[in-house]
């Protein structure tokens, strides 16, 4: 970044020797600029408005059940969507709660712990994991991971049997197709964006601040606690939520994976069904209100994406504010 | 110079070789049924070299069959570029209204209120058939015999092990184990799906209540799998499991299936001479649309699936037009023997007649 810019500079002079021209293509520069700033939000109109278009047949079928409805049968034309709903955000949870701390962890390796060159090695291949096209984490999914996984979640059910709340939670049999596995499933695919933004966060601590905590005579996980949470907690929020985004829109991986029926149910090992794996599972297939209703689960997706990203903004804005 | 004149001489031979095979197919093909439209259909092969890339897509079912004569037909027309994109049947028929292919695959016929969307007359083109088999993981036993009234209730979860009195009556003196069942079914949309489905409803009346569809309200103690292979592959790494699955992916997994017994309550295995049975006994509509299930006839199949190709009749492209009047005159004679071998089952010969009759009414405008 600061060798860019620093090579950009000794090109500024020759701006000073002849203003007309830089004016004018300073100009230009600007024009260009906001017309690519503004693209994206022609596309996002375009996206939305198309969507809501397609998707229009399906409200006045089914109304406010739309939203409200946990039934979801295209044979008998009732399309509810609040059991997709629930599954996106129950994988979207526990992908974050297995992936948060592992990510945390592994940029802390990376930016404090790790000697330079090692660090380097081992962030590449976190780079790499998101390289891995998500087809590829959902055929593993279902063919290596569910089938095993299976006996690890009967075990689990066995043992918690008795406790009042996991009893339902975490209740067996499970076919290892689960929001769990789903859950799992995105938490591998959310850790490379979370890592590698709390990783810049790190960075950006200031080492005066970390050589101030190992002054007092700080270990290095007091002056973790101490210099880096503390200057770096809307960063991880933040780096979070951008993982929450990516899991909530995650499609061909959870749709392998998640057992495919649409119903609200608090067994995390049970089947269950997400907005984007419907689509993806049936598209194909669908045709006059149920392909409206299926596009109006995307337009609704949409929406909900942008609520989270909303609340990012809000709350990481709040969270620096408090610093 | 030189060099480019000799490499172009290859598939000029290529060529040369390829019109003579071409030639010898089709006089075999005649041979077979000796009729005035199978006869016409001969000349495809004699027709002028045409020289199109026609785009289509839709049913993922008859994608095996599709591949086969899209081969095939590559070396009767090696002008003619047939791109098949086997994006669902659903996609298929969207992806025809809006005009974006040249033809589309379908395993269902269109719903009367969407035909108005449709840029004008379309024609169904019956292509070629496939058995459904109720696949099943049982170890040792190797016969089992189901009808539509026990499939129901054991897709329905009501009838919940292999010893079940339902299916123990079906199959007096086989040993039944106690085993629980556990249904594999798609997770995916799906032609299978529907037709599947609808031979229930058909079928089973009384019973059968999740309606049909490509999508159905399936118990959630059900096991879902992506595509064919997908509910094959639970079918075949559960034991006590059992699915629906097309017979070309349940002989791949090497899974067992039942017998299913037809409408004059014969016991017949999946196999293609069981669908061309069926398609047989089966009723045909004046525009060739027609239902294979649960059809007339001692040795039909009957969880037989259909599908068609649906093509405008009034092509706006002259060229195209005809390539697309040659591909699937080429696909209804002799691509038709290739289907056997892909575990397709193909056309009787009054249907394919009748299709045959049917693509002269394709109208291209005159040059």
């Amino acid at each position: 970044m600061t060798t860019n810019t620093a090579s950009a500079d000794p090109t500024r002079p020759g701006a000073v020797t002849s203003p007309g021209r830089a004016g004018l293509s300073d100009r230009v520069f600007r024009g260009l600029s906001l017309g690519c700033g503004l693209l994206v939000l022609v596309i996002l109109a375009l996206i939305a408005w198309s969507t809501v278009r397609e998707a229009w047949p399906a409200f006045p079928h089914e109304g406010l059940r739309f939203f409200t409805s946990t039934r979801w049968a295209p044979s008998a034309e009732v399309f509810g969507s609040l059991p997709f709903v629930y599954g996106t955000v129950v994988t979207a949870v526990v992908a974050l709660v297995l992936a948060a701390p592992v990510s945390v962890g592994i940029a802390l390796f990376l930016s404090d712990v790790a000697p330079r060159r090692l660090s380097r090695a081992v962030g590449s291949l976190v780079d790499l994991l998101a390289a891995v096209p998500s087809v590829v984490y959902g055929l593993w999914g279902v063919i290596v991971l569910a089938p095993w996984i299976s006996r690890i979640y009967d075990t689990v059910s066995d043992v918690t049997s008795p406790v009042p709340v996991l009893s339902n939670l975490l209740a067996g049999p499970s076919t290892g197709r689960s929001l769990f596995t789903g859950g799992i499933i995105l938490a591998l695919m959310v850790i490379p964006i979370v890592t590698s933004v709390t990783t810049e966060v790190f960075d950006t601590v200031p080492t005066m601040a970390k050589e101030a905590a190992y002054a007092l005579g700080a270990t290095r996980w007091e002056m973790i606690r101490a210099a880096v949470f503390p200057h770096s907690r809307a960063g991880i929020v933040a780096a979070v939520l951008l993982g929450l985004g990516r899991a909530m829109g995650e499609t061909i991986a959870a749709a392998l994976v998640i057992g495919s029926s649409p119903q609200i149910s608090a067994r995390l090992f049970g089947s269950g069904d997400s907005m984007a794996a419907v689509i993806a599972n049936e598209f194909g297939e669908a045709g006059g209100i149920h392909r409206a209703a299926l596009i109006a689960l995307g337009a609704e997706l949409f929406a909900l994406s942008i609520v989270v990203n909303v609340a990012a903004r809000m709350i990481v804005r709040r969270r620096a504010g408090e610093r | 110079m030189r060099r480019r004149s000799i490499r172009s001489a290859g598939p000029i031979a290529a060529l040369v070789a390829l019109a003579l095979f071409a030639v010898a197919c089709a006089g075999s093909g005649d041979d077979d049924a000796g009729t005035p439209a199978t006869g016409g259909g001969g000349t495809a092969t004699t027709e002028p070299r045409l020289s199109a890339t026609l785009n289509a897509s839709g049913a993922t079912f008859p994608k095996g069959f599709y591949e086969v004569v899209i081969a095939g037909y590559k070396k009767v027309q090696p002008g003619v570029t047939v791109n098949y994109n086997a994006t669902g049947s659903g996609a298929g028929r969207q992806a025809l209204q809006d005009g974006v292919v040249d033809f589309a695959g379908s395993d269902g016929l269109v719903d009367p209120a969407d035909a108005a969307k449709y840029k004008g007359e379309f024609l169904y083109v019956p292509t070629v058939a496939a058995p459904i088999t109720l696949s099943y993981n049982l170890g040792d036993v190797r016969d089992l015999t189901l009808d539509a009234d026990t499939i129901a209730r054991i897709f329905q979860r009501q009838v919940k092990t292999w010893d079940d009195p339902a299916i123990a009556a079906l199959n007096p003196g086989v040993r039944l184990p106690s085993t629980n069942i556990t249904v594999a079914r798609r997770s995916d949309g799906s032609g299978t799906t529907e037709n599947f489905s609808r031979y229930l409803v058909a079928a089973a009346p009384g019973t059968w209540t999740l309606k049909w569809g490509s999508t159905v309200e399936w118990p959630a103690d059900t096991q879902a799998g992506n595509g064919n292979q997908g509910v094959a592959q639970i079918v075949k790494s559960t034991v006590g499991a059992v699915g629906y699955v097309d017979l070309s992916d349940a002989k791949a997994s090497g899974l067992q299936f039942a017998k299913v017994k037809n409408k004059s309550g014969t016991a017949v295995a999946a196999s293609v001479d069981g669908a061309t049975a069926a398609l047989g006994g089966a009723q045909v509509n004046a525009d060739l649309s027609y239902s294979p299930l649960d059809a007339d006839g001692a040795d039909a199949y009957p969880i037989t699936a259909p599908t068609w190709i649906l093509v405008y009749k009034n092509q706006p492209d002259r060229v195209k037009g005809e390539a697309i009047r040659s591909f699937l005159r080429y696909m209804l004679t002799d691509a038709q023997a290739l289907a056997k071998d892909v575990d397709y089952a193909p056309l009787p010969t009054s249907l394919r007649d009748k299709a045959l009759t049917q693509l002269e009414s394709i109208a291209v405008p005159v040059a």
